[in-house]
């Protein structure tokens, strides 16, 4: 069995690194954003993710429950992007 | 200058010889992880093979540890550009673990303690160029370069050399691991430069 070191101690980063890479993807960002896990249906914002990395990519997982969330990878030409792990990505947006 | 002439076998090539395209050497071991160190018991540890047609082979840790090991010495390539030569690991050879499996299969992907996994061609695992690693430098392997155990497949990249290795799944069609989803290389050979996907 594996005992994980407790949700993200080890974990040298949190969200924030993620805003640079994904600033090229969203043209808003995205740090503020609430993402809900798949796992454990934890809502966490994207900067509260427990970051791994940054190489070979960045790693976000979730602050409850330790599941890969968010991967971003940015290649000499691209930006690839994987949210297979959360069900919804909520962003603050204008009322209308 | 170095005027050793080659050209005869056995003679091992000079480091720079030993240096892949767009790697520099490191006589440090970096540490990459995609998630927390996994800590994985000897009591509980088990490594599994599981063919195509759904055979389960397992190996407890005494069961690995009474299997024949050898000792090899080799560089290794990461795919963030270091390289470090000359590293020694201790293990069970692919070939004596998959002596007895029966399969058809042309592809493998090895599974983590912690979810990682990553895709090889079985050829890859084969004929003296893989091994199931538990022992670095005359110690057993540390969690943090992926002890209890971890796949050492040196002539690749070392992210498909799967830290904290618990099974291995023969597959007929090939399928991308973990970071093979996201950009990186499928096959990932540290002379021809693939590290990333159309390298
Ligand atoms: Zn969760």
């Amino acid at each position: 069995m594996t005992i994980p070191d407790g949700p993200g101690p080890t974990a040298a980063y949190d969200g924030n690194l993620m805003a640079g890479p994904l600033s090229e993807l969203f043209a808003l960002d995205v740090t503020v954003a609430v993402v809900r896990c798949r796992g454990c249906g934890a809502d966490a914002e994207v900067a509260t993710l427990r970051v791994y990395g940054p190489e070979p990519g960045l790693v976000g997982r979730c602050p409850g429950c330790d599941d890969v969330l968010v991967r971003v990878v940015r290649t000499p030409d691209a930006v690839w992007l994987d949210l297979g792990g959360v069900t919804s990505l909520q962003v603050p947006a204008p009322k209308r | 200058m170095d005027f050793v002439t080659r050209g005869f076998q056995g003679r091992p090539r000079g480091r720079d010889d030993r240096l892949p395209p767009g790697q520099y050497l490191t006589g440090d071991f970096p540490v990459l992880s995609a998630g927390p160190t996994s800590n994985v018991d000897h009591d509980e540890f088990e490594l599994w093979v599981a063919t195509e047609d759904g055979t389960r082979h397992t190996w407890s840790w005494a069961e690995l540890m009474a299997l024949p090991a050898e000792t090899v010495t080799v560089d290794i390539h990461c795919v963030t550009s270091w390289s470090k030569l000359d590293t020694e690991w201790r293990g069970v050879s692919l070939d004596t673990l998959l002596a007895d499996v029966e399969t058809a299969a042309d592809f493998a992907m090895v599974h983590s303690y912690g979810g990682y996994t990553t895709n090889l061609p079985l050829e890859d695992l084969l004929d003296g160029q893989a091994w199931v690693a538990y022992g670095y430098d005359g110690d057993d392997l540390r969690p943090e370069h992926g002890g209890p155990a971890r796949l050492l497949v040196p002539h690749l990249y070392f992210w498909k050399s799967a830290k904290w290795v618990r099974g291995i799944e023969l597959m007929l069609e090939d399928s991308p691991g973990f970071w093979e989803q996201l950009g990186y290389h499928d096959y990932g050979d540290p002379w021809r430069e693939q590290r990333y996907q159309g390298d």
